[in-house]
């Protein structure tokens, strides 16, 4: 038996999968949740408090886009009122300035304020949604609101170039922390990759970039980046051990280790309609099934980083290696590492050859729609 | 460097955990910090009210056995800390 790890810190609360965006890289799972299924009001005040009970600190409410919820300054007065610090994960749509007051006073701690790209176009072809110029109106009320702002850009070929200009927007709105996350390529992001994955070349000079703006701005703004694993020496902590730190709800109800392990066949998932969120994270087979190292291969198993990265993300060494308890191959310990170079040999490639055009004129994206 | 005068207020998003709960905790995005002895009573004392001279003196007086300019010491650098992560307005 695995000891089961203190408690969670943080819960994932997925309200919703329905968005006005499609962006092409969405985490949300590729079979979406129809709002029909979605829990209630009462559903997900009473997970918020068990949630509490448990030890969790913060609760991130997330989507799809969690506006789309005409329930949601309930849901932040039920998350904040049962002890929990409360974070908005939003595209900042629909939204007024008067819902906006009405989310604040209800105990919004922290709103994370999501932008596709420094410009309108860009904004447009990758969300495939004209909402770049309200996210600016957004930022512009929220200037003025005693709230914590952070700016999310998700990070790809299309958009690694601008980081200078995502920092001006930033600036200008004097937020207090910036993320700029390489996509990770799960569901709809796999399926966009070859179109996703920025080069060798882009990646250095954006790290270059962020370092010095790190420097620059130390005290004024946070900035935080997440690197694209594919070009990392080692994987990450993926959610930081699996069922060691985080627990995420869907919208129905299930409670997930991570937001892809739906993509990990045989996992039994429990849904907090019918069991105790602390039963759960205790008991729930799709919780135990990594935890501790008794599920590890070699390399992993007898590797000194082990108690570090916990062996990468799961669902990566499913999709990737077709076993979700491989290796996470983008490790370079990884017997399966070739697959990740071979990827990148193509996109770095394409990249040097100054008559081959990096991408087609056209891309043929595939957008996610709404449920 | 820090204004012994400036009155230091926890930063938009950041705040302390609801009290009946300990260890107390400092809340902020992405972040929680756990406060124990001296640096919750520094955190409690950052309400835009108190001086950084006046957390001092207070501090000084609650930890009589620790050298004063080591007590200053510090509660200088701990704020300094606590501000280039954007958890402090000075």
């Amino acid at each position: 038996m695995t000891p089961t790890p203190a408690n969670p810190l943080a819960l994932i609360a997925e309200l919703t999968h329905r968005c006005p965006l499609h962006c092409v890289y969405c985490s949300n799972p590729q079979e979406l949740t129809a709002r029909s299924s979605e829990l209630n009001t009462a559903d997900w005040s009473r997970v918020f408090e068990q949630a509490a009970e448990l030890g969790v600190l913060q609760a991130d409410l997330t989507g799809g886009e969690p506006l789309a919820r005409t329930d949601l300054v309930d849901l932040i007065h039920a998350a904040r009122t049962a002890g929990l610090y409360v974070n908005l994960i939003t595209s900042g749509l629909p939204l007024d300035e008067a819902r906006l007051d009405a989310l604040i006073a209800a105990g919004l701690d922290h709103l994370q304020l999501s932008f596709q790209s420094a410009t309108a176009e860009l904004a447009e072809e990758i969300s495939g949604s004209k909402t770049h110029l309200q996210k600016l109106r957004v930022l512009n009320w929220l200037q003025s609101r005693r709230i914590a702002v952070t700016l999310n850009f998700v990070i790809h070929r299309r958009n690694i170039d601008q980081i200078q200009s995502m920092l001006q927007i930033a600036e200008s709105a004097k937020v207090s922390r910036v993320e700029f996350a390489n996509v990770q390529y799960y569901g709809w992001a796999l399926a966009n990759r070859t179109a996703l994955l920025p080069t060798r070349q882009q990646l250095d000079a954006s790290l270059a970039t962020l370092q010095a703006a790190q420097e620059r701005l130390r005290g004024r703004i946070r900035i935080e980046s997440v690197v694209p694993d594919y070009y990392a020496k080692y994987p990450k902590p993926c959610m930081g051990g699996w069922g060691r730190k985080l627990m995420l709800i869907t919208p129905e109800g299930d409670a997930l280790p991570c937001h892809a392990a739906r993509v990990i066949s045989g996992l039994q998932f429990d849904n907090v309609k019918t069991r105790g969120l602390r039963e759960i994270w205790n008991d729930s087979p799709a919780f135990q099934k990594f935890r501790g190292q008794e599920w590890m291969q070699e390399p992993c198993k007898s590797c000194e980083r082990r108690e570090q990265d916990f062996g990468g993300c799961r669902c990566q060494a499913l999709l990737l290696a077709g076993d979700a308890s491989a290796t996470d191959p983008v490790c370079s310990l990884s017997p399966r590492r070739e697959t990740i170079d071979a990827i990148l040999a193509t996109v770095n490639s394409a990249a040097r050859a100054p008559t081959t055009p990096l991408l087609p004129a056209k891309i043929d994206w595939i957008y996610r729609p709404n449920p | 460097m820090i204004d012994p005068q400036s009155k230091p207020r926890l930063a938009p998003g950041c705040r302390l955990s609801d009290p009946g709960k300990e260890p107390r905790m400092l809340l902020m995005p992405e972040r929680a910090l756990r406060l124990q002895g001296p640096s919750f009573e520094i955190i409690e004392r950052c309400d835009g009210q108190h001086t950084v001279a006046q957390i001092v003196a207070e501090l000084q007086k609650i930890y009589s056995k620790a050298a004063p300019e080591k007590v200053a010491q510090d509660i200088v650098g701990y704020l300094k800390l606590l501000h280039d992560q954007r958890a402090l307005d000075l």
